[in-house]
C-alpha cells in the first residue's frame, strides 16, 4: 500500500570528513556502495518499500551529483503527481543548514505544508534494509511520542557524537548519553527517528527559540524525560559508514550469502538509477572467485574477492583481489592490485602494481591515471 | 492537434513466431528475451530513438500481455513524450466491424488515422524479429536524395543463402527493376531486411486501393511492393553494412546469441552513441562463487554462480549450484540449474528449475547422426526433475519427472 500518513526526510550530507577520501567529489548520499548503489538508494528504497509516498532530501552544498542520480525520483517510482520527491537545498544561504536543527528549521514550511501525520527522519551513512511500517506499528503499540531506531553491537569507531540508549523493561527510554565511554556492545541510536510531524515542528521551534541548536543533546536528551520515547532494535545487516575501512569492510560483507539475502530481499528491492548496461562479459581465459559484479563490466583477468561497478575493465593477464573498484575504471593488462579502492573514471595502465593491507586500503581518486 | 512528425515508424509485433515453439507459447516473438538482458523489440525501439524518431506505433496481435506491459510508457527509451512516443496499436472494433489484421499491409491501413494525426512526410516500416544496429536516418536521407516512393533495406548475403531470402535486383543507381521471393536461382544476393521507408502520400494511397482489391493478401511483400514496381513507382534499394539477424527461428536465435560472445562479430552493444535500451529489473549486481568457473559469458545482474559456465548468455537472476555445468546454453531470467546438472547447447526459458544431475541437450561431437541433433529447448515455469535426460533438439513443455538412480 502507497501513501500512509507518512513521510520521510533524508539528510544527504553529513558525516562527509569520516570518508573525506571518497566524499571529496560529493556527498555522504553519493558515495557508491555495493557495485551499483549509492548511499541514498537504501534510506530512499526503505521508505519506497514502506509506503512511503513523500520523501525530502535535504542537501547543503556540492549537490550536483545526488541531483544528477536522483533525477526525477523514477527509479524509486517517486516520480509522483500527488507527492513524490522533493530536493530541498538550501534557499538562500548555506550556514542555514549547518546542522541537522538549523536545516529542519529552515524547512519548516515544507514540513508544516505537508499534510502527513509522521516524519521518518534518517540520515545516509548506514547500509541497511529495514521496514519503516514496523517501526511505525511498534510506535502506535507503544502510544509513543517518538521512536528511536537503535542497534545493539559496539559502539562503530569514530562515530560523531554517539548516542548511548538505556530503556525500561517495556523499551522505553529512560536514559540517554551522549558521547560517553563505553565498552562492549550497547544500544545505539542510529541516527533513525520516527515522529509526528507536529510534535517535531513544535520542538524545532522550541529549540530554535532558545537557541540551543544540537538536536541529539537539545531534542532527545532534553526531552525524553517529558515524553514517551521508544526505542526499536533493528536487528539486521546495519554497517554504519564512520571510516575508510568500515566502507571496505561494509562492501566485503556482501560476498557473504546470508547478509546479501538480508540486504536485497525480492519483496523489498534496493532501487537505483538505470544505466541501460549490457550484461557483464568474462573473456577467454578470465577467472573469478567470490566476487560482487555488476552489469557492463568486461573480464578477461583475474577477480578475487572484488566489489567491481558498472562499466569496469580488467585486461588479460591483471589480477585483482580484495578491491573495491567503481563504475567505468580501466585497469590495463598484467597488472597487480591488492586492497585497493579504486574510485570513478580511473585508468590503471598496463603493468601497474598497487598493493594496500586489510586495514589500510590504498585509495585512488576519481578519474586519476596511474 | 499533434505536431507533425516527419517520420513515423510502425513497427511489426503481431506475429506468433511459431518456429520458436515454446518460446513464444505464451509471449509474442518481439518480446523473446534476448542477449542476457533484452527483449528483441529494444533493438528496434531503440534504433528510433538514436535514429531521431520519436512517434512509433507498435502494431500486436498475438499473445500482447507481456509485450504491452514490457513497452509500458515507453520511458526506457524516451518514447513518452507529450505528444508522442510509442502507442501500442491492437486490433480494434470499428463501425462497420471488427477484424483481426488480416496481413502486414491491412494492420498498418487499419491504423491510417494513428499516421495521419502527425501529418508525416515519411513512414518506416519495422519488424520486431530482428536484432541489429541501424540508423534510419541515413536511410531516410537517401530516400529523400533519390526522391524515391519507397526505399527498401537490403543486405548482401552469400549467394548460397539467398534463395531463402527475398531478393532485389537493381540498376546501377540503385533503382529496383525486379523482385524474387526466395528465387532457386537468385541473379543479386542483395536481401531484403523488411525495413521499408515509404512515403507517405504514396504509401496511403496504395493501402486503400490495396484493401479495396479483392483477393489480395494485404501484405508488403506479396501485394503492395509488387504493385508499387508494376506502376513504375520509384524504387530504391538501401544497402546496409552491418551486423543483421533474423531471429525467427531456434537455430538463429540461439546463434545470434552466441554472436555476443564473439568479439569478431560487429555488433557492440557496449557503444555510448547507440545504446540498446530496456527495462531493467531491480537486482543486485552478480555474484560469482568461490570454486566457480566463468568464461566466454555475458552474464546478468542478479545472478549467483557457483558451478561452470562457459559459452553461454545467462539472464538476470539465474543460479548456477555448485557442479553444475552451463556450455554453449541460453538460460533466461531466473532459471535454475541445480547441483551437478549438465546443460549443453540449450536455451533454458523463465523460471524453469533443472534438477539435480539432469542433463539437457549435448554436444555435437557426441552425438552420431547429425539429424539427430540441434538446440533443446525448455519452456518457462517447468521442473525438469532430478536425474532426467533431455535430448537434444527436444522442445520441452511439460514438466519432466525425475529418474531414480
Amino acid at each position: 500500500m502507497r501513501g500512509n500518513n507518512i513521510m520521510g526526510i533524508i539528510f544527504s550530507n553529513l558525516h562527509e570528513d569520516l570518508i573525506s577520501e571518497l566524499t571529496e567529489v560529493r556527498i555522504m548520499g553519493a558515495v557508491p556502495f555495493g557495485g551499483k548503489y549509492r548511499m541514498i538508494d537504501f534510506p530512499l528504497s526503505n521508505m519506497v518499500n514502506s509506503g512511503i509516498n513523500k520523501v525530502a532530501v535535504l542537501t547543503k552544498s556540492n549537490y550536483q551529483s545526488i541531483i544528477d542520480h536522483l533525477g526525477s525520483g523514477k527509479a524509486w517510482d517517486l516520480s509522483k503527481k500527488r507527492n513524490g520527491l522533493f530536493i530541498l537545498p538550501p534557499f538562500n544561504n548555506t550556514s542555514e543548514y549547518s546542522n541537522r536543527m538549523t536545516t529542519l528549521n529552515s524547512i519548516l514550511p515544507f514540513l508544516e505544508n505537508s499534510t502527513e501525520e509522521y516524519v521518518v527522519i534518517t540520515d545516509c551513512d548506514t547500509i541497511c534494509n529495514i521496514d519503516y511500517q514496523d517501526v511505525c506499528r511498534k510506535h502506535l503499540e507503544n502510544n509513543a511520542d517518538m521512536t528511536l531506531v537503535y542497534k545493539r553491537a559496539p559502539l562503530p569507531e569514530k562515530l560523531h557524537d554517539p548516542a548511548v540508549l538505556s530503556f525500561d523493561s517495556k523499551g522505553k527510554v529512560i536514559d540517554v548519553l551522549i558521547n560517553s565511554n563505553v565498552n562492549g556492545s550497547c544500544s545505539y541510536y542510529m541516527n533513525m527517528m520516527f515522529i509526528k510531524r507536529e510534535l517535531l515542528i513544535e520542538l524545532v521551534n522550541k529549540c530554535i527559540s532558545k537557541n540551543t541548536l544540537n538536536f541529539k543533546r537539545d531534542i532527545i536528551q532534553a526531552e525524553y524525560k517529558n515524553l514517551n520515547v521508544y526505542g526499536y532494535e533493528f536487528k539486521g545487516f546495519s554497517p554504519m559508514i564512520t571510516s575508510m575501512s568500515e566502507y571496505f569492510s561494509a562492501n566485503m560483507a556482501l560476498m557473504d550469502q546470508e547478509i546479501r539475502a538480508d540486504l536485497f530481499t525480492s519483496d523489498n528491492p534496493i532501487y537505483t538509477k538505470v544505466r541501460d548496461d549490457m550484461p557483464t562479459k568474462y573473456g577467454l581465459g578470465s577467472k573469478v572467485t567470490n566476487s560482487l559484479i555488476a552489469n557492463g563490466c568486461t573480464i578477461e583477468g583475474e577477480v578475487e574477492n572484488c566489489i567491481l561497478f558498472k562499466g569496469v575493465h580488467i585486461g588479460k593477464g591483471t589480477k585483482v583481489s580484495n578491491c573495491v573498484i567503481m563504475q567505468d575504471t580501466k585497469i590495463g593488462a598484467d597488472g597487480n592490485l591488492s586492497y585497493v579502492i579504486v574510485d570513478k573514471d580511473v585508468t590503471i595502465k598496463d603493468e601497474r602494481t598497487l598493493m594496500g593491507f586489510l586495514s589500510y586500503p590504498v585509495y585512488i581518486s576519481k578519474g586519476s591515471v596511474v | 492537434m499533434y505536431p507533425k512528425q516527419e517520420v513515423v515508424a510502425m513497427l511489426l509485433a503481431g506475429g506468433q513466431g511459431s518456429r520458436l515453439g515454446v518460446l513464444t507459447q505464451k509471449l509474442a516473438k518481439p518480446a523473446v528475451p534476448f542477449g542476457g538482458k533484452y527483449r528483441i523489440i529494444d533493438f528496434p525501439l531503440s534504433n528510433c530513438v538514436n535514429s531521431g524518431i520519436d512517434a512509433v506505433g507498435v502494431l500486436t496481435q498475438y499473445q500482447p500481455l507481456v509485450l504491452n506491459e514490457y513497452i509500458g510508457s515507453g520511458q526506457p527509451w524516451d518514447l513518452d513524450g507529450n505528444n508522442s512516443g510509442v502507442s501500442v496499436l491492437s486490433p480494434y472494433q470499428q463501425v462497420k466491424g471488427a477484424d483481426w489484421y488480416s496481413g502486414t499491409a491491412n494492420a498498418i491501413y487499419q491504423n491510417i488515422n494513428y499516421i495521419d494525426r502527425y501529418n508525416p512526410d515519411y513512414v518506416v516500416i519495422l519488424s520486431g524479429d530482428h536484432i541489429y544496429k541501424m540508423d534510419y536516418s541515413k536511410m531516410i536521407a537517401e530516400h529523400k536524395a533519390n526522391n524515391a516512393d519507397c526505399t527498401i533495406a537490403v543486405i548482401d548475403v552469400p549467394l548460397a543463402e539467398a534463395s531463402r531470402f527475398g531478393i532485389m535486383n537493381t540498376n546501377p543507381d540503385g533503382s529496383i527493376y525486379e523482385f524474387e521471393e526466395k528465387p532457386e536461382k537468385p541473379k543479386s544476393t542483395n536481401a531484403s531486411m523488411g525495413i521499408y521507408v515509404f512515403s507517405y502520400d504514396k504509401l496511403r494511397k496504395y493501402l486503400i486501393e490495396d484493401e479495396e482489391t479483392e483477393g489480395s493478401s494485404h501484405d508488403f511483400g506479396k501485394d503492395i511492393l509488387p504493385k508499387m514496381l508494376e506502376d513504375g513507382l520509384r524504387m530504391f534499394a538501401y544497402q546496409f553494412q552491418g551486423y543483421w539477424k533474423d531471429v525467427g527461428t531456434i537455430d538463429s536465435l540461439w546463434e545470434s546469441n552466441m554472436d555476443l560472445l564473439d568479439p569478431n562479430v560487429p555488433l557492440d552493444l557496449t557503444d555510448e552513441s547507440w545504446k540498446i535500451y530496456s527495462r531493467n529489473p531491480v537486482v543486485p549486481p552478480q555474484y560469482i562463487a568461490e570454486g566457480a568457473q566463468v568464461q566466454n559469458s555475458l552474464i546478468a545482474d542478479g545472478c549467483s554462480i557457483s558451478g561452470s559456465v562457459d559459452f553461454s548468455v545467462l539472464f538476470s537472476n539465474v543460479t548456477v549450484e555448485p557442479g553444475a555445468v552451463v556450455q554453449d546454453s541460453i538460460i533466461m531470467p531466473g532459471s535454475v540449474i541445480k547441483e551437478g546438472a549438465v546443460v549443453q547447447y540449450a536455451i533454458v526459458s523463465e523460471n524453469t528449475v533443472i534438477g539435480r544431475n539432469a542433463v539437457v541437450g549435448a554436444r555435437p561431437e557426441t552425438i552420431v547422426d547429425k539429424d539427430q541433433w540441434g538446440i533443446a529447448v525448455i519452456g518457462d515455469n517447468l521442473k525438469i526433475g532430478e536425474g532426467a535426460k533431455i535430448a537434444p533438439k527436444a522442445m520441452v513443455a511439460e514438466d519432466v519427472e525425475g529418474v531414480e538412480e
